[in-house]
């Protein structure tokens, strides 16, 4: 496995390398070598199957990971490659070309992340949703809680008390402060 | 080609286009839309396919997911380490056991929480009853996509079986939530293997019942020998796992690839076939099922009978686990069954991905294998990939 | 200064993601005449329901309560993970046969409808599509702590917390998920409704009908149809 890694840095600029378990490694690279690396990985470095493409909202640093893990089945490898976009003017390039199923995970992403993959097929088509009109859910500046509380009707629940405050109000009323924390 | 074999009139039909997919021009009139789902009795759970039709034959489909959407991987993001047990076992109703593991896997490798022996072991029978069921649920299945309702009536007396012993172990009959992070939640009840070995009996006479019932059924054969070829070469193209993957000829099975648990000490051998129809993909499942009940035999005669089953965990409300991500596999009865975690250093997940294989077996594999099928096949077809809708929009 | 350049207003935020399929657009009818159609716009469901009136014989309206209350006729409609469950219930461990219920393949011929647990916004349009088809007398039988209060999806943005907002409910089967055992006590229950000529909330949803409209309408923003339904 690092005999790989070695190999693949001396062409693409890798970062934070982690092996993570013997047969298994996370490397970052930059946004403009990502697809050319998994071509890359995928046509001469035998990683044939494709198990996921997600991604992580790093709100704080303004970026978006997007992780391509990507499995040898003969060599019993694999190789997670992530890469950094921005978040603002969130866009990636497509690799619906590699593999059929990154198409639809690229729906996913578009619709629960707003990123464009300028280019994969039926892109705009609803994946999942159906008439959604706010921020993308997944981000993590969406407040479902709140969202939830606004469209739905909740029912009334039953209050909680802190039993500390709750006891102290019983049994020392002189002492308490008339508030009970929930 | 039998002796009355007519070639027919295909000029109605729609030609390929410049992409090799078929052009079909819905003004034409020529083209019925008909909606399989979600309403309807031949879908595999709360998913709908939008297929056109030219006669009875389908040239065009799509899938419609997102019916069961619950945005889980939002939620996880929302609740404490432990709370996401209950949330992440919620993802795929059909064998939710496989959503415990990878869910305590992961936070127990990103927290370097080592699990005790005996929880290895018990983990392990756990997860091998769960595909038992899930496999008692989907063979006699099969039969009943073509109208043999009689086997899924006995599988289903079967699977309650497993069921009581799950009860009778972790108190809940589809949602156990007896893994906890560390371990699971306790030892085996007393006299449990004995009355195991007992339903085991009964499920070893209902495999040679089925395999009677179903696979000498001259209506079965017809209805599913060539039935919706799978190309070995789609085996990578479009990501397919499991026993679909194995009945095209590809040995792939995380419990020997990538072994987990005690799988490493268990004899076992994955089934192979060559030609992955129906018929095939639905036989090697039965295959499965003969294997689940010797693995589940091999585990209790050689577990150990008592033991520390959970090892010591951080006070649940203050947990943090560092800041990394880890991706973890396990073999579900469909196949490859995947959890990405991402921890940031704080109390909460920052990002949960689950991989089900129907994610890409019911989505873009289901809509090219559908072209040119018939419309009475799609019920057979979708359950001979086992799709699960849940665990395609989570 | 990127801090600076974050900061915009949420409504701007959201119009940024708009679908372009929710654009108005023109289409073309089988007619050939040429018309406007908004996606968002309801265009299904302006009938209104009818309220059923019962027979003013009260014998005779008790003898009809008890034959509908002996063959409870269930649409088949798996709506969420509760629908495991029902499988079990319809084969010969539990036996719902027994007690005269029956799985449906459609709503035309149903007059239960199970709602199994949790409703996404997407399986709700579906799941009152359904219930508006099928013909009166009909009863909803809703499963689960979801569809009390949400259970533990509470904070869910696509999954609703109240039922009885949307469509009515005549029993609550409680549990995570009911056990087949808890449905039969849930039928059984539903049946002596029934035959005490209780279960008439389809007359409230008639009576509430604008009630009930505004809050599916509230949720519920695609009303799209494709073009070659048109």
């Amino acid at each position: 496995m690092k005999n790989l890694i070695n190999k693949l840095s001396k062409v693409y600029e890798l970062s934070d390398v982690v092996y993570q378990r013997p047969n298994f490694t996370y490397a970052t690279t930059t946004k403009e070598n990502t697809i050319s690396l998994i071509t890359q990985l995928r046509d001469l470095e035998g990683f044939s199957h494709f198990v996921l493409l997600s991604c992580v909202d790093w709100i704080e640093d303004n970026l978006f990971q997007l992780t391509y893990i990507l499995n040898n089945p003969t060599q019993k490898y694999d190789i997670a490659i992530r890469c950094m976009i921005d978040r603002n003017e969130a866009a990636m390039t497509s690799a619906h070309y590699l593999w059929e199923q990154i198409a639809t995970y690229q729906r996913e992403l578009k619709e629960m992340y707003g990123i464009e993959f300028p280019g994969s097929p039926r892109l705009n088509e609803n994946f999942i949703l159906e008439g959604w009109d706010n921020i993308p859910p997944m981000r993590r500046d969406f407040d479902t809680k709140k969202y939830s509380e606004e469209t739905f009707f909740p029912r009334e629940r039953p209050s909680s008390n802190d039993p500390a405050t709750y006891m102290k109000s019983r049994l020392h009323p002189d002492e308490w402060d008339g508030k009970i924390a929930e | 080609m039998s002796l009355f074999h007519i070639e027919s009139d295909r000029s109605k039909y729609p030609q390929p286009g410049d992409d090799g997919k078929l052009v079909v021009d819905l003004d034409s009139h020529k083209y019925v839309k008909l909606w399989q789902g979600p309403n309807h009795p031949g879908v595999t759970g709360n998913m709908a396919i939008e297929l056109t039709l030219a006669g009875d034959e389908i040239v065009q489909a799509k899938t419609h997911v997102g019916y069961l959407h619950r945005g889980f991987e939002k939620l996880i993001e929302r609740r404490l380490f432990l709370q996401g047990m209950q949330t992440s076992i919620r993802m795929c109703v059909a064998e939710p056991d496989t959503n415990e593991y990878v869910y305590c896997q992961c936070v127990e490798e990103l927290s370097g929480i080592e699990i005790p022996e005996m929880a290895k072991w018990i983990r392990t029978l756990v997860l091998e009853m769960s595909r038992l069921q899930s496999f008692l649920r989907v063979v006699p299945g099969q039969g009943g996509t073509t109208g043999l309702g009689i086997g899924v009536q006995w599988g289903m007396y079967m699977r309650e079986l497993i069921l009581d012993r799950f009860e009778e172990l972790t108190g809940g009959r589809i949602y156990h939530m007896y893994f906890t992070p560390g371990g699971v939640r306790g030892l085996l009840p007393q006299g449990f293997k004995k009355r195991m070995e007992e339903n085991l009996k009964e499920i070893d006479d209902f495999i040679i019942r089925i395999d009677d019932l179903m696979y000498s059924n001259a209506v079965f054969k017809k209805r599913t020998v060539d039935v919706a070829v799978i190309n070995p070469s789609w085996v990578d193209k479009y990501g397919i796992v499991g026993p679909v993957a194995r009945s095209a000829g590809f040995n792939r099975d995380v419990r020997k690839d990538y072994p987990y648990l005690i799988y490493d000490q268990l004899d076992f051998e994955p089934k192979v076939m060559n030609h992955s129809d129906i018929y095939n993909r639905s036989r090697i499942r039965w295959y499965e099922l003969q294997q689940s009940v010797d693995l589940i035999r091999q585990i209790m005669a050689r577990m150990p009978e008592n033991g520390d089953f959970k090892a010591p965990t951080p006070n649940v409300l203050h947990w943090e686990i560092p800041k990394g991500e880890a991706y973890v596999r396990a073999e579900s009865s469909r196949g490859e069954y995947g959890l990405y975690m991402v921890t940031d250093g704080s109390t909460k997940p920052r990002r949960v991905n689950l991989r089900g294989p129907s994610y890409t077996q019911a989505v873009c594999l289901l809509e090219d294998m559908l072209v040119g099928a018939n419309i009475a096949d799609v019920h057979s077809i979708m359950v001979s990939l086992q799709t699960c809708p849940p665990e395609i929009e989570r | 200064m990127s801090e600076e350049k974050n900061i915009i207003q949420p409504a701007e935020q959201a119009s940024k993601f708009v679908n372009p399929l929710y654009a108005k657009r023109e289409v073309t009818g089988p007619d050939g005449i040429k018309f406007i159609v908004d996606p968002l716009r309801d265009y299904f469901s302006d009938q209104r329901p009818q309220i059923y009136e019962p027979n003013s014989i009260p014998v005779i309206e008790k003898f009809l309560n008890w034959a509908r209350a002996e063959s409870l006729w269930v649409l088949g409609f798996g709506t969420g993970c509760g629908s495991i469950e029902i499988a079990p219930l319809l084969t010969p461990r539990f036996d719902a046969f027994r007690y005269g219920v029956m799985p449906r393949p459609t709503p035309r011929q149903s007059n239960v409808f199970i709602i199994s647990g949790y409703l996404s916004i997407k399986t709700l349009k579906r799941v009152v599509r359904s219930y508006e088809q099928m013909p009166n007398p009909k009863y909803v039988l809703a499963l689960g702590s979801c569809t009390i209060n949400g259970g533990m999806y509470y904070d869910s943005y696509n999954t609703i917390n109240r039922l009885d907002h949307y469509i009515p409910v005549d029993a609550y089967v409680a549990g995570c998920m009911p056990r087949p055992e808890a449905l039969l006590a849930g039928f059984n229950k539903l049946k002596e409704l029934i035959k005490d000529g209780k279960a008439e909330n389809a007359n409230e949803y008639a009576k509430n009908f604008d009630w009930y409209k505004a809050n599916q309408k509230k949720i519920i923003k695609d009303w799209n149809m494709p073009d070659y339904n048109w």
